[in-house]
């Protein structure tokens, strides 16, 4: 299909030179014109918030722009101490969460990809379909009995119940995305590892590891953001004020608006935001690298 | 995949028949995530859908009356409307708007890797508590929105709080976040060999015929995987509507989701069997939308090999 043949040039360029160079360039101004209306369109609510969290309480329902007259910087020391606690427990809170299934799913996972790409045993194909199954299945299924087991074993209230299952490779899209991408590393490389007597231990720790860092960053990035995001486990297991993470402790900010600025609310929407953002910033490449390779056969 | 090019001699041989235990030390976690915390839940809810169990009292088993009450659950008709509603317009308009920007990105564009990050964001911050209650004051009576129209002289209604429009800015939340199709998309429409383009040009098909005869039938396995990932992910979508309408899916039940109608019977009410029933009821659903998809594709996807 590459075959560089002589056919393309005496058809393909018959329009005249100088005419569709400046229509290409309109067309590009254009273009780009167009996409930078959708992106600011796209970006405005959340400027907007931003805008709202530092004017103001009177002037948020004035104004549509997101341009600040007067600041009023007051709301993010109101927010901050708005709740029973200083919003710093809740982001400390979300903070051990976020890092016991950073710490879990890196471990579980990369341990059950290695066994998939690498490993010869009886019913594989069984297991991998199983694996890829259980990456649609609802946690609604599971959310009733899960919360009766931890409720049994008296651990509600705790962090267990959101950090014990990273522990156990449960999120099963990491699995895959691991085998995907072990199975671009050459064998070749393990071949003589084998050779030189490296057991699979060493094989995983040695070589697949350090030579499967992009997909351990593209984990540890989804995965702080996803579980930084999750509300639906967080809301179901953690009902002590004290242990409320971020989105819980937002959520219950709302209850309390009544007697609350809307500035305020703003001002830790925007807290809370803040380290999503810092990651995307930080993990852009993965993350893009993570979402496209997911979409291919 | 059970070619071993190195792999013939008596060594390796020997590593293969180790491969047993160190697949059983390896898949371990997996193993016991698998029968404690995904399986095991999943048996234990289908009996629990059998019976009445509210996590006070012993659970009784009562046949088939969970489903009988599901076929006269008011509430449960209308959740299912919504989610319905829900999931089969904001998908396709979501992924129609990512393909179209995607293709917009494709062609040769600078800066494209800014217009993908900005596109992508709010995939990131969509399903967020802090978006929701932005979502909830832009679209409020006095919010953004509201504000903006009043330049105009119009004077708005408070979209999320009539049962009339509170879904669809539920619905144009989920569009705005477009940007993780549009990337998954942008990745194949890179996998378009260009020589499919300019053959079509050089036969004088037109910018449509040739987003229609190239781009369409060659992204097609993207669209539908897509397509996929998208229904089962919409029928999840819980945060949004739980927060909009402060965990009540009102106004007048008008955002009420499947997945908050679920959590309201478990753990609102804890009627845990119920619960358990309509958890089933979703995953059948699910499981037959993912099946009709898949059926269906058979029409209109094309593989190459």
């Amino acid at each position: 299909m590459t075959t560089d043949a002589p056919v393309a040039p005496p058809v393909a360029v018959p329009p005249s030179a100088d005419r569709p160079r400046t229509t290409f360039r309109v067309r590009s101004v254009l273009r780009h014109g167009v996409l930078l209306l959708a992106a600011f369109i796209m970006l405005y609510p959340l400027l907007w918030m931003l805008a709202s969290s530092i004017r103001p309480d009177n002037e948020i329902f004035n104004s549509y722009g997101i341009f600040v007259n007067t600041f009023d910087t007051t709301h993010y020391p109101d927010g901050w101490n708005a709740l029973a606690r200083p919003f710093s427990t809740y982001l400390l809170n979300s903070a051990i969460v976020v890092l016991g299934a950073i710490l879990g799913n890196l471990v579980s996972c990369s341990m059950a990809a290695y066994a998939f790409a690498r490993l010869e045993f009886p019913f594989k194909r069984t297991a991998f379909t199983i694996m890829l199954l259980t990456i649609m299945l609802p946690v609604h299924v599971v959310i009733v009995p899960q919360y009766i087991l931890w409720a049994n074993l008296d651990l509600i209230n705790t962090f267990v119940p959101l950090i014990a299952p990273k522990m156990l490779a449960t999120d099963a899209f990491f699995v895959f995305l691991m085998v995907q991408f072990i199975r671009g590393i050459p064998r070749e490389l393990d071949e003589a590892a084998r050779i030189d007597g490296a057991g699979h231990a060493r094989i995983f720790g040695r070589i697949i590891l350090p030579l499967m860092v992009p997909a351990l960053a593209t984990t540890t990035i989804f995965t702080f953001i996803w579980t930084w995001n999750d509300f639906f486990a967080q809301l179901i297991f953690l009902t002590d004020p004290d242990l409320y993470t971020v989105p819980v402790a937002l959520r219950s900010f709302i209850d309390a608006q009544e007697n609350s600025s809307f500035g305020a609310l703003f001002a830790m929407s925007v807290v809370s935001l803040v380290p999503i953002f810092l990651a995307f910033l930080i993990g852009q490449r993965y993350l893009i690298q993570g979402i496209a390779t997911t979409g291919g056969k | 995949m059970n070619k071993s090019p190195g792999r013939s001699g008596r060594k390796g041989q020997g590593v293969r028949t180790h491969d047993g235990k160190a697949a059983a030390v390896f898949l371990a976690p997996w193993l016991i995530g698998l029968v404690v915390i995904t399986a095991g839940p999943m048996l234990m809810s289908l009996y629990l859908s059998f019976t009445d169990y509210n996590l006070l009292s012993a659970a009784n088993f009562t046949g088939l009356e969970n489903i009988q009450r599901m076929l006269d659950d008011q509430r449960l008709a209308n959740s299912l409307g919504v989610t319905m509603i829900y999931v089969f317009v904001s998908t396709p308009i979501q992924l129609a708007v990512a393909l179209a920007l995607a293709i917009f990105l494709d062609r040769g564009l600078r800066g494209l890797a800014l217009y993908r990050s900005i596109f992508y964001l709010p995939s990131l911050l969509g399903s967020s508590v802090a978006v929701a209650v932005l979502w909830k004051r832009v679209f409020g009576a006095e919010g953004l929105v509201n504000q903006f129209l009043a330049v105009f002289g119009i004077d708005g209604p408070g979209w999320i709080s009539q049962p009339s429009t509170a879904l669809s800015t539920l619905i144009l939340l989920h569009v705005w976040t477009f940007g993780a199709p549009m990337v998954i998309f942008l990745a194949g429409l890179r996998q378009i060999p260009r020589e499919f383009y300019e053959a079509a040009a050089v036969d004088g098909a037109s910018r449509w015929q040739q987003f229609r005869n190239v781009t369409l039938p060659m992204l097609s396995p993207i669209i539908f995987f897509n397509l996929v990932l998208g229904i089962i992910g919409a029928f999840q979508s819980f945060t949004q509507a739980f927060v909009v309408s402060d965990g009540r899916g009102g106004p007048s039940d008008s955002t009420l989701f499947f997945t908050l109608y679920l959590y309201q019977q478990g753990f609102v009410n804890f009627n845990m069997g119920y619960a358990s029933a309509l958890a089933w009821l979703l995953l059948l659903i699910v499981a037959v939308f993912t099946a009709i998809n898949f059926w269906a594709s058979k029409f209109w996807v094309f593989y190459d090999n």
